[in-house]
């Protein structure tokens, strides 16, 4: 992807989107109980949209090669935090098997908390299932076993406790997404709410 | 005809959205546990405010506030009976 392409130079310009302040702490948003799930009954599953189901237990997901990145995080509700350190498989590698033509991508999460985005949001280096932040498992009131980290959207769409994603050929407003907010999200944009 | 249009709910539904709604009995749509509104359990720290069933935890209600809109989600409430 070409830097800039979509919203800001690499290298240059404001490390802030629009309307944002920094934090310094992590703040837990939350819209419900916290789900526990021990990790020898997690799971995660693709569902193309023939029907086609791919699972992975946790076994299965740290036999895979772990990244690390280093990304900024951005909240709808304005905060961001900058130079976020996580370990997490890439959804390239595992998407790499997944024959799919579909277009959007709704995931879902333990808990029942859903989030829907363009299939090529979650490719080519933009997303990883995380499970450990800055040193440690990941905490259950950040997301943990394992969350969706997708950094270039607002942080709604990465989804804590997931589950699954279901791929398809047509796009589904996931929790907040049918509930007023934008259905793409891009914080450089300000996409907050429908019509921004 | 058989219906006239939507304004015909706007003298009915100005009574309704003037009250306080907190004393309104919400029923859940998911398990049917019927209560006030004040009983519901609300989760605040999200974008929104995410009200949940005190018998199954599951959304009743959903209110978004942005600058220049409200988005009110009752799909989880069978009903509201509202007094008056
Ligand atoms: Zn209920």
């Amino acid at each position: 992807m070409t830097p800039g392409f979509r919203g800001r130079p690499r290298s240059s310009g404001p490390k802030l989107p629009p309307g944002q302040y920094l934090t310094e702490d992590f703040p837990v948003l939350t819209a419900g109980p916290t789900p526990r799930v021990p990790v020898d009954r997690w799971e995660f599953v693709v569902t193309t949209e023939t029907g086609q189901q791919h699972r992975w237990s946790w076994a299965d997901l740290m036999a895979l090669p772990a990244e690390t990145p280093t990304v900024d995080i951005h909240c709808v509700t304005k905060w961001s935090k900058l130079g976020t350190d996580w370990v997490g498989v890439s959804l390239d590698t595992l998407l790499s098997d997944v024959e799919t033509a579909a277009d959007f991508a709704f995931v879902h999460s333990y808990g029942g908390y859903t989030t829907n985005l363009p299939l090529e949001d979650l490719l080519d280096g933009q997303s990883w299932i995380a499970y450990r932040y800055d040193g440690a498992d990941l905490a259950p009131e950040h997301g943990g076993p394992a969350r969706l980290l997708v950094p270039h959207l607002y942080f709604w769409k990465s989804a804590k406790w997931v589950r699954g994603i279901q791929l398809r050929l047509d796009d589904e407003p996931g929790f907040w997404e049918s509930a007023g907010y934008h259905d793409y999200g891009d914080p450089w944009r300000e996409q907050r709410y429908q019509g921004d | 005809m058989d219906f006239t249009d939507g304004n015909a709910l706007a003298g009915p539904l100005r009574e309704i959205f003037a009250v306080d709604m907190t004393a309104a009995t919400s029923r859940c749509a998911a398990c049917g546990h019927a209560g006030p509104v004040a009983t519901l359990r609300v989760y605040a720290h999200a974008p929104g405010l995410v009200a949940r069933c005190p018998g199954c935890e599951e959304v009743v209600l959903r209110l978004v506030r942005a600058p220049d809109s409200a988005w009110l989600d009752l799909r989880g409430a069978a009903s509201l009976r509202i007094p008056l």
